[in-house]
């Protein structure tokens, strides 16, 4: 029973039914992993595993009473300190929040315990989300546990390097720029952002509302699609959730082995040119070629605008971040500081003793693209870029049933390399990051190693709602090679 | 004031819709209410959690907007105004900057007559928008601490602003005055000043007479009462003027009104202005109008009190002394609409109203104005429908009346039972009444002669001992009759 914390979910759901193991046997491995690698690790801010094996009891009683309650019954879900769990901190890795308790579930959360999972642990991000590296954590650096010296990407820096190390069996992370896909990619797991909409924001702590996005980690694509199943729906709490008609990703999934749709994929020109790692370059190129061979279309695109993604998006992103961060202010719950003398003083200095650097860079940045006398030829030149970009994809998608890119353009980097330069950080997302901008789903799938041992991911890019697609198309790649049982050694 | 210049009035209103809860969240909100027992995680705005619009804040705006005659718009939309103050949970407010629901619109003003009997001039002083917005917590301070109440916090305000097309501190109030009417008939809020439920900015500024550029304005923030408006335009426009008159010029500033000393003080300057940095909300959406509603509600809308007030005027032939009074008030003018409904008699109803129930209202507050609500009273309309009714079928005078009136309105009781009770019908006791009439005659030779000669009023001389001596139940039509019949009979 050693291994059952690599297992995925269709393995661990067979094991509990047939009495195998129980979910309390299955949370202990996972502890006994977590408490074997964790200091190497450090993808945990916060974990409660008392709570964990009461929950894991629970469901064990519910079990031997046939009174299961979902798919994920029994299974360990780990989740991102940004996402609130009634009772447990709520830090977002920030100073700021430090001894802050939700008092309440995030919808996501809500939908997972009635399904039955597991909730466990904070994982480690970048303060507030922002961040490509979880170096801007408050609560120290998670390492890529493929490379210990490198960081995991972020921001779901901890979200991601759990899962490729067995800590938990899947996860969820948010994605604003790509904070699922590149630590997904730098960790060689499966991370998704769904469609905007699909899953109610309720209970995520808002770093840029019109691009945040929860989604699934997992070692494979079914197990990403099981957990993301849990987490769609139109949610009343949440105005910016879609109503639409929720699908059985695990069934479709199931169905086009037996059947395999020959999608039209699009590669887009702009994101093989200058800057791309070329070992990245030729893993992608290899499984598009693959593709071909087993009957894909593959066609070239062009998305003209992808070289403003970057700038757009860092003028659009920081402009709500400076905003959704006002909140934490030193009058409620937030850090405050000592011996204050005015109420003014009393903002300025918890502020700035509780957000670290890139977190004030960004409320600053995002403060003055909003001031008066700016707003038009920043904020508002950018939401126009916006609509071009997403005009981009519905060109594109006109004539490609998904869109096939590297996630990063580099693989994971050496801790500190990039901390000192924000600039060079930011280009980590410069594939990522159009995919929030435009609302559309995507993942990034392990597609192999470098040379020096560190994953390449692959991203495949959809239409709107089209999560069904991609996960086909990441599945049909992902059963025909052997990448999803390569592991890090720990 | 110097008459050289001529001072030009923006007003802008804050009024608290009268919502079950509040304007992002199903918080409950009531007056009063124990420190910050009216909140929820939206309205402290605890990490992770999302506004979402309660309809009911855009249907009463939208009917406000229609009482206004204001045009509805087809979407609107939430911008975030952003700027810290610890009574801000977010430390920005939601409020419709860019697209507001109502655009344009009118108040009709009625303008002081030269005396309380006789109606003032009309006119339209037009409005430029109403938009939404929340309102925010509570300040209080005590001598070493700031406390906050966030019951307040995300109660739905409208935001009512008028053109710059108010010229005195008199137009000023006679403005807030109608307005405060029209919302009131309305039904979207309460407007009572004193629990904040309606607040006032005021922006003024001073040009030269018959010129039409307008001069640099400063703006007087939450004024809480109609009376704090007015002292605070006379004290701007006196300020403003010794400015100009000292060839100074006057700077746009924030100004504070301090109602303690009577004078205002500055706030912040043009430079120290906050920059709000407003933008489009991303957590809402757009708002569609639904236009089939607003054609419901346009067709439900009541009355406006200067419509009914001509209605009264014309169609129920009343005078301007009893309608102004009846229409400044949408309780008192609704139970004479209930009154008039049971028994049609407007003239009298509508005496009796304005007459004694208004001095019975005063007479039984406790702080000696008739600020009295009728609701709060154990008097129904119906009870005056039925006390003009006995009246005018003769079972009671108006002398009796008025004792009626008094105990129904202490005893809830309705007349008739209280005519029963007590023994107040008018007496038509023919043979008790004849031998009265007879004597009172024979006490009055001169009235009678008068009478003869033409003067049909002398007769009133031989009524008054005969109401004595039957305490006033001698019913009036009977005894004209008999009076009348006995005197020709003497020939």
């Amino acid at each position: 029973m050693s291994d059952l914390f690599y297992s995925d979910i269709a393995f661990l759901k067979r094991g509990l039914k047939q009495k195998d193991f129980s979910s309390v046997e299955l949370m202990k491995s996972l502890i006994n992993r977590t408490n074997l690698v964790e200091s190497k690790v450090k993808a945990f801010i916060d974990r409660d595993d008392e709570d964990a094996l009461r929950q894991a009891a629970e469901s064990d009683n519910r079990r031997s009473k046939n009174m299961t309650l979902g798919p994920l019954d029994g299974i360990p879900v780990g989740i991102k300190d940004i996402l609130a769990v009634k009772g447990q901190p709520l830090r977002c890795a920030s100073k700021m929040l430090d001894s802050y308790i939700s008092p309440y579930d995030a919808k996501c959360i809500e939908q997972l315990k009635n399904a039955g999972a597991i909730i466990w642990g904070r994982l480690n991000m970048d303060e507030f989300a922002m961040g490509s590296s979880t170096e801007h954590s408050a609560y120290g650096t998670t390492s890529n546990p493929w490379k210990l010296d490198c960081i995991p990407g972020g921001s779901s820096g901890g979200s991601a390097a759990a899962v490729a190390s067995g800590e938990v069996i899947v996860s969820l992370g948010t994605d604003t720029g790509g904070s699922i896909r590149q630590p997904a990619a730098f960790c060689g797991v499966v991370g998704m952002k769904p469609t905007y909409g699909l899953v109610s924001r309720y209970g995520l702590v808002a770093f840029a509302s019109s691009l945040d996005q929860i989604g699934p980690f997992a070692r494979n694509v079914k197990d990403a699609a099981i957990l993301l199943e849990s987490i769609v729906g139109y949610d009343p709490k949440d105005s910016t959730s879609l109503k639409v008609p929720t699908e059985n990703y695990l069934s479709i999934l199931e169905e086009s082995v037996k059947c395999q749709k020959k999608y039209t994929l699009g590669v887009p020109v702009e994101f093989f040119s200058k800057g791309l790692d070329i070992e990245i370059k030729e893993k992608v190129y290899k499984a598009i070629e693959w593709y071909q061979s087993q009957g894909y279309i593959i066609k070239e695109i062009s998305l003209p605008h992808s070289d403003l993604c970057v700038p757009v998006y860092y003028i659009i992103a920081t402009a709500e971040a400076s905003s959704n961060l006002a909140r934490f202010d030193g009058v409620r719950y937030t850090h405050r500081s000592k011996d204050i003398e005015s109420i003014d003083d009393l903002f300025f200095r918890s502020r700035g003793e509780g957000f670290g650097e890139e977190v004030k860079r960004r409320i600053i940045l995002g403060t003055y693209v909003l001031s008066s006398g700016y707003y038009d030829a920043y904020y508002l030149r950018a939401q126009k870029i916006r609509s071009l970009i997403r005009k981009d994809f519905d060109k594109a998608f006109q004539e490609v049933d998904a869109i096939i890119t590297p996630t990063t353009p580099t693989p994971a980097f050496i801790e500190g390399e990039k901390s000192q330069d924000p600039l060079s950080m930011y280009l980590n997302d410069i594939y990522t990051i159009s995919v929030n901008l435009a609302g559309l789903p995507a993942l990034s799938l392990p597609v192999g190693l470098t040379q020096n041992k560190l994953p390449v991911g692959m991203q495949i890019i959809g239409k709107v709602f089209g999560e069904s697609d991609i996960l086909t198309i990441a599945h049909d790649f992902e059963i025909n090679h052997d990448y999803k049982d390569l592991r890090p050694n720990l | 004031m110097s008459n050289k210049y001529e001072a030009v009035i923006g007003l802008e209103i804050h009024v608290q819709l009268k919502t079950k809860t509040k304007m992002f969240s199903s918080a409950p909100y009531e007056y009063g209410a124990e420190a910050n027992s009216l909140t929820d995680p939206v309205v402290l705005a605890l990490p992770g959690t999302l506004p979402v619009l309660n309809y009911e804040a855009i249907e009463l705006c939208a009917k406000l907007g229609l009482m206004l005659g204001c045009e509805i718009a087809d979407i609107c939309k939430w911008d975030r105004k952003n700027y810290f103050y610890p009574d801000s949970p977010k430390n920005y407010q939601l409020t419709q900057n860019e697209e507001p629901l109502c655009i344009g619109g009118s108040v009709e003003i009625e303008m002081p007559g030269p005396s309380r009997n006789i109606e003032g001039k009309h006119r339209f002083v037009s409005l430029n928008r109403i938009h939404l917005e929340e309102d925010p917590g509570k300040l209080s301070h005590t001598a070493f601490d700031s406390l906050i109440d966030f019951n307040r916090a995300g109660v739905p305000l409208a935001e009512i602003v008028t053109e710059p097309n108010l010229y005195s501190s008199d137009e000023a109030v006679a403005f807030l005055n109608s307005l405060k009417n029209l919302i009131l008939y309305s039904g979207v809020s309460n407007c009572d000043m004193e629990k904040g439920q309606m607040r006032c900015d005021a922006n003024i500024s001073l040009r030269a007479k018959r010129t039409s550029e307008l001069g640099t304005r400063s703006e007087i923030k939450n004024l809480n009462s109609i009376s704090n408006v007015k002292a605070a335009i006379e004290y701007e426009i006196k300020r403003q003027t010794q400015i100009l008159n000292s060839n100074h010029l006057v700077a746009q500033e924030t100004r504070r009104w301090d109602a303690n000393k009577m004078q205002s003080f500055s706030l912040r300057s043009k430079e120290e202005a906050h920059d709000y940095r407003y933008f489009p909300d991303p957590d809402l959406m757009p708002v569609v109008i639904d236009r089939a509603r607003i054609k419901e509600l346009k067709k439900a809308l009541p009355e406006s009190p200067l419509d009914r007030q001509r209605r009264y005027q014309k169609d129920l032939d009343l005078p301007y002394t009893i309608t102004s009074v009846l229409c400044a008030n949408v309780n008192l003018s609704n139970f004479f609409e209930k009154a008039l409904a049971q028994y049609d008699s407007p003239k009298a109803i509508a005496n009796y109203i304005v007459n004694d129930l208004l001095r019975e209202l005063a007479s039984n507050s406790k702080t000696g104005d008739s600020s009295l609500s009728i609701e709060a009273t154990k008097m129904k309309a119906g009870f005056i429908s039925e006390l003009v009714e006995v009246v005018e079928l003769g079972i009671i005078s108006k002398q009796i009346a008025k004792e009626v009136f008094s105990e129904m309105f202490q005893s809830g009781k309705n007349p008739k039972l209280i005519i029963e009770e007590k023994g107040l019908s008018q007496s038509n006791d023919d043979t008790m009444i004849k031998a009265l009439c007879l004597e009172a005659i024979a006490n009055n030779p001169k009235a009678i002669t008068q009478y003869k000669d033409g003067n049909l009023k002398a007769i009133n001389a031989l009524k008054g001992p005969i109401m004595k001596a039957t305490k006033g139940k001698a019913n009036p039509l009977v005894l004209d009759t008999m009076l009348q019949d006995l005197i020709e009979s003497l020939d």
